[in-house]
């Protein structure tokens, strides 16, 4: 039996793990934005916070994801529901490219125009709103986009601790030496990881500032 | 509020500043006249780009204190004292995701100006600084040097501050298109009368566009001197300058908008 017909015949679990799967993902990227671009913001105008953040959030990017789920596991709300704690660790390790292009972004802005901007009067808050945040958005998103395709990755092995996603099918086909069956979880990741890197790149392009 | 003498529009009152232990600034003593163009002349790191930031407070003294229309600097509200002073700098520093029209607009804008108000400003504006009206609806990357240069003045102008601050605004001009926004700064200034404190390491640019020219050196102010005495000057410093640049200088003098 083909891969394919094996696929059409499992679709409804298929979009069921799909959708799960998305959700932990949605949910991580949202988390990992409302922390990490504050934090990047906060960075580039405060330079010398800029090396502990970064190096902090370069440390979680080095923790082996099963042994991340593991060490959570613990933890007592977190532990009670396999999904909460998918969702951290994905927020978790979703930060550091966020945070580091929201630094970026905000640092490489022309500081003749911040200059200007200070110049004629605005406040803290207008510079940002109006000038350094519109003119780094295409550097923060790409740093989402990075954040995303690594998200929909790592989400698979959320299966491992049973938080449910694709990475269900991956399980059961190692265990059961069946390609079919992990080809079933792995093209769907693929399509959701190529598919979000092309939206957020997107996205990304047409809120670029020409100049 | 202490009163200052009435013509002064900014004071230097024995102002210092330094960075970590590099003086920057010492004992900068100056006043700028209402109405007159005072050039800040001298060379790199002699301070003048420091003496300027000083006055709209994108750097605080060190010790002694600048006077904004009679009131000390350190106890003004930042905002307000500077969205009443137009900035114009070298780079120009136009806001790249702003069109023409926003970018002259936005200080009204936040002033919270009605919308009529603001785009006959900016109409006036550009006519003012000698841009076609079609100009308003373009984006900066889309201007040559000289015309968002005369963009960066007219933004300045927006609000009619009484002060305008100029940190060697045609320095990254071609020599024709200097000379055409040098003339037109003339003819502006005859006409708004604004206290302006120019920058400039230019020695022609200076006898032509000052009221008053004052030579810096090493943090220091050497002396303040008209155009014409400044030719005639037998300070060393004068004279070194005068020397170095040459021939026709006297010509630059009267130039005016010739």
């Amino acid at each position: 039996m083909s891969i394919f017909r094996f696929m059409l015949q499992n679709r409804d679990q298929i979009l069921e793990l799909t959708l799960e799967h998305l959700r932990l993902v949605g949910f991580s990227t949202l988390f990992a934005m409302l922390i990490g671009i504050p934090l990047g913001i906060v960075i580039a105008h405060r330079p010398r916070f800029n090396k502990p953040v970064l190096a902090g959030a370069n440390i979680i990017q080095t923790i082996p994801s099963l042994a991340l789920f593991g060490f959570l596991l613990p933890v007592p709300w977190l532990g009670e529901r396999s999904d909460r704690l998918a969702i951290l660790a994905l927020t978790l390790y979703a930060l550091l490219p966020i945070i580091r292009n929201t630094f970026t972004g905000i640092r490489g802005v022309d500081p003749a125009v911040v200059e200007a901007g200070l110049g004629m009067g605005l406040t803290e808050s207008q510079l940002l709103f109006q000038v350094e945040l519109p003119l780094a958005v295409s550097v923060i998103l790409s740093g989402v986009r990075v954040a995303v395709v690594i998200s929909v990755g790592l989400a698979t092995i959320a299966a491992a601790i049973g938080a449910g996603g694709l990475g269900e099918f991956i399980f059961r086909g190692l265990a059961m030496v069946d390609d079919r069956v992990i080809l079933a979880g792995a093209i769907p990741a693929a399509i959701l990881a190529l598919t979000a890197d092309f939206g957020v790149g997107w996205l990304e392009r047409r809120l670029q500032v020409r100049r | 509020m202490e009163s200052a003498p009435s013509s002064a529009v900014i004071e230097f009152l024995g102002v210092s500043y330094h960075v970590a232990s590099t003086q920057v600034l010492s004992g900068f003593d100056l006043q700028v006249r209402s109405g007159e163009t005072l050039v800040l002349l001298g060379r790199s790191g002699s301070g003048k780009t420091t003496s300027l930031k000083l006055v709209n407070r994108l750097l605080s003294p060190t010790s002694g204190e600048v006077r904004v229309r009679g009131v000390s600097n350190a106890d003004s509200d930042v905002i307000r004292l500077r969205r009443s002073i137009g900035y114009v700098i070298q780079d120009v520093g136009l806001f790249p995701h702003f069109t023409v029209e926003k970018n002259i607009g936005l200080v009204p804008r936040i002033q919270g100006w009605p919308e009529d108000r603001i785009s006959a400003r900016v109409r006036e504006l550009l006519q003012t600084v000698g841009l076609t009206a079609d100009t308003a609806s373009r984006y900066p990357h889309q201007l040559s040097g000289g015309q968002r240069q005369r963009v960066g003045v007219a933004r300045a102008l927006a609000a009619d501050p009484e002060i305008l601050l100029m940190d060697e605004p045609f320095g990254a001009l071609d020599p024709l298109t200097r000379d055409e926004l040098q003339r037109e700064f003339l003819l502006l200034q005859r006409r708004l009368r604004k206290t302006v404190v120019f920058v400039t390491h230019d020695l022609r640019e200076a006898l032509r566009l000052g009221t008053r020219i004052a030579l810096m050196e090493a943090g220091r102010l050497v002396t303040v001197l008209a155009p014409s005495e400044f030719l005639h000057s037998t300070d060393s410093l004068a004279s070194a300058y005068v020397r170095a640049f040459g021939e026709g200088l006297e010509s630059a003098a009267h130039r005016g908008t010739s």
